[in-house]
């Protein structure tokens, strides 16, 4: 479980984040939905131990989460970024079994568990030997996907997993995550801008705007009660206009 | 990276052992970088090979006079040619002490002695046109009082020094209308084609033995007397007395001035080799011809100059890479870290070679030190900017990951600034092979040799054979690291090259 009590972050006089307060229950997905800037990525790092804050707390597992102590949740979180954050000098094997090799697993298990999260994401067996360079946009994704997985961590935090794809492998790889966490049955932290990706995927939703919380809850509640005019406001500017809602 | 550099270094230890071995008994003869101490030298180097007591190592063509003399007090070399003007003036400080004796008496507290005059005396002297001498019937300096409207050109040195022009002016009472600087490989030209009419000369130069210019006496004795002796040491003279009886036999009250300024002549206008003039003055046939020697020579300086080249960057490379690591860890200590290396680049090669000597003495390893610090700057600096350049969220994914501190670095963080960091390696070694011919100044050996000695004759072919040779080389190292870069930088980061995004 993911909790975030009154966390507070600024830049000098930049307000990253602002009161913000947010729970993920055990194996459902939680989205933070935003613009850029709403400071939806900083809160990622910070319950990530990356970024100290200046007031507030990150809790995981019942345990809080500072710079100080952010080794503790090697092998716990799972972190997917935009792009899949490869190193371009490693194969995509070897990209996978980084977290393996640093806690010292023996190579046959790496091996295997190579062989399981292939099968899993639905990566083409011959892309694991290539360079990021040498993988289209999807498959990078899958990789950078596989490489969050390959520990078992109970907690995944993705970041813009999604946002460098064109529109079609996007809605293809949105459906197959949707998949993916609930067969996982993973706690699931999920950072967008997309409206659509937030309803397909997530369970809850944390909307932020200018790192301040505007609305919490179900995707429904949103919709139906805003809190607030922005959050009509935000949904309805990611919606199809009628012309195109009328020939679908 | 890591598998690489213990191999370079292996490599540069594997050439320098063999060429440290050498024989005990060894008499270092030197000298400084113009035609006649490198005649003077080889003369006595002939003398004492034939005398057979010690091996002979010709440390040829070192700096100026502050280099040589420090090379012989600190025992690096023997002994060298010097003048009792030059030991009087320049480094006794002492104008009075200009007799032997006086000299001998000065010099013994040091452990150097030096032998008695040679025979000639290389002063300063004041030349005319042959035909501009006999119309205005100048024979004497004060003949020049009674023509104002003469033009003169005169080198800087002489036109500053207490002991040039200035002194000579009031001694004499001289007013000259037109005095301007000259080079002095050019002045001879000048005097010839009658732009000007005086200049100053060296009373040895070999072009006094062509006609078409006449040495005016200097009859109220101005100029010191600038009398060639050998400088030794006392130990020298106590190991190989028979070497030193041999020496003094053979060159003290042999060669006067016009021998030496024929010797001059053939080296300096003939173009013949110093060894074959040499040899033609003790009436020995010279040894071997020049082509084979010159051969020879080429092979010994290439494997010296490599020596310099790969020892001095390699250790740069081991000690530059943690100093950039460093660097790049810690912002503060890493800018003053920055700024003690780039100082060290602005101190001037030869000056950092000179300070060398009173630590070091001359020879193999103050040249690999001082290059050593010159290569370092390079590594540093691309070390430092490969990885502070690195893409930081990469750097971030890396600590979820598990990868923290060494790990970190060295599979994650080397690897990415793999490129910038051989870069760094690359320009250090294309310039070391440069910058190592500046080496020959202070007897480090290396194509320089034949660059300062081309440079002292005033031999364009004997520069070339320096020159050409070191820029061939540094394109050799700069196809060398094309490779090393397919070895060392990872095939997915020269794929990621290869196609820009």
């Amino acid at each position: 479980m993911i909790a975030v009590l009154r966390a507070t972050k600024r830049y000098g006089a930049i307000t990253a984040l602002e009161d913000v307060s947010l729970e993920a229950r055990r194996g459902t997905t939680h989205v933070l939905l935003g613009s850029s800037g709403s400071g939806k990525s900083t809160l990622l790092r910070a319950i990530l131990g990356l970024v100290p804050l200046d007031a507030g707390d990150v809790v995981v597992d019942g345990l809080p989460v500072t710079p100080a102590s952010r080794r503790r949740l090697v092998g716990q979180v799972g972190y997917v970024v935009q792009e899949g954050g490869l190193y371009p000098h490693l194969t995509a094997r070897d990209n996978v079994a980084l977290p393996a090799d640093a806690v010292g697993w023996p190579r046959p298990r790496t091996a295997e568990r190579l062989d399981a999260l292939t099968a899993l994401v639905g990566l083409d067996e011959g892309a694991l030997g290539r360079y990021p360079s040498q993988l289209s946009g999807g498959q990078r994704q899958r990789v950078g996907l596989m490489r969050a997985l390959v520990l078992d961590p109970p907690l995944l935090l993705l970041d813009e997993p999604l946002a460098a794809l064109d529109p079609i492998v996007r809605a293809d790889l949105q459906g197959e995550l949707r998949r993916l966490f609930a067969a996982l049955g993973k706690t699931v932290l999920l950072v967008t801008h997309d409206v659509r990706e937030a309803v397909l995927l997530g369970a809850t939703i944390t909307l932020l705007h200018r790192g301040r919380v505007v609305q919490q809850g179900a995707f429904a509640d949103l919709a139906r009660r805003p809190a607030q005019p922005f959050v009509s406001e935000f949904l309805g500017a990611q919606a199809p206009p009628p012309e195109l809602r009328e020939l679908l | 990276m890591r598998s690489g550099l213990p191999l370079i270094l292996a490599a540069a230890l594997g050439l320098v052992v063999p060429a440290g071995a050498a024989p005990a008994e060894v008499v270092g003869v030197g000298s400084k970088s113009f035609t006649e101490s490198y005649l003077l030298a080889e003369i006595a180097a002939q003398v004492l090979e034939t005398a057979g007591e010690a091996r002979v190592e010709r440390r040829l063509g070192l700096g100026g006079t502050g280099i040589t003399f420090r090379a012989v007090a600190h025992g690096s070399i023997d002994l060298y040619p010097e003048y009792t003007g030059t030991l009087a003036r320049a480094i006794l400080k002492d104008a009075a002490a200009t007799s032997v004796p006086a000299i001998r008496a000065r010099l013994q507290p040091l452990g150097l002695t030096v032998s008695d005059p040679l025979g000639f005396d290389n002063t300063y002297a004041l030349g005319v046109r042959e035909d501009l001498a006999r119309r205005l019937g100048l024979r004497r300096i004060s003949d020049l009082r009674d023509h104002p409207g003469l033009t003169a050109a005169f080198s800087s040195g002489f036109l500053e020094r207490e002991d040039g022009w200035p002194g000579l002016r009031r001694h004499y009472g001289l007013a000259l209308g037109d005095v301007r600087a000259i080079e002095h490989a050019l002045a001879y030209q000048a005097l010839a084609s009658g732009r000007v009419d005086v200049i100053d000369i060296f009373s040895t130069d070999g072009r006094l033995t062509r006609p078409g210019i006449v040495v005016l006496e200097d009859d109220r004795d101005f100029f010191p007397a600038y009398a060639a002796v050998l400088l030794v040491r006392l130990e020298f003279t106590e190991r190989f007395p028979r070497s030193w009886a041999a020496l003094r036999a053979a060159m003290v009250g042999r060669i006067d001035q016009g021998t030496m300024a024929r010797l001059n002549a053939a080296a300096d206008l003939d173009g013949r080799s110093v060894r074959e003039v040499a040899a033609d003055f003790l009436g020995a046939p010279a040894a071997g011809d020049d082509g084979t020697l010159l051969a020879r020579e080429l092979a010994r300086l290439t494997v010296e100059h490599l020596i310099l080249v790969a020892v001095a960057v390699a250790t740069a490379t081991l000690v530059g890479i943690p100093l950039g690591i460093l660097a790049a860890r810690s912002t503060s200590l890493g800018q003053l870290e920055l700024m003690a290396v780039g100082a060290l680049q602005t101190v001037p090669a030869l000056a950092l070679l000179c300070f060398m000597i009173p630590l070091l003495g001359i020879g193999t390893v103050p040249s690999l030190v001082a290059l050593f610090l010159y290569a370092l700057l390079p590594i540093v600096r691309a070390t430092y900017t490969g990885l502070a350049t690195l893409d930081g969220r990469l750097l971030e994914i890396a600590g979820v990951l598990g990868l923290d501190g060494w790990r970190r670095l060295l599979r994650i963080e080397l690897p990415l600034a793999s490129i910038s960091i051989l870069a760094g390696v690359k320009t250090s070694a294309i310039l070391t092979v440069g910058t190592a011919t500046l080496a020959a100044f202070i007897g480090g050996g290396g194509y320089g040799t034949l660059i300062v000695r081309g440079l002292a004759l005033d031999d364009v072919g004997t520069i070339l054979a320096g020159a050409v040779p070191a820029a061939v080389m540094a394109l050799l190292f700069h196809g060398l690291f094309e490779l090393v870069d397919r070895l060392l930088v990872p095939r997915g980061l020269r794929l990621t090259l290869a196609r820009p995004a």
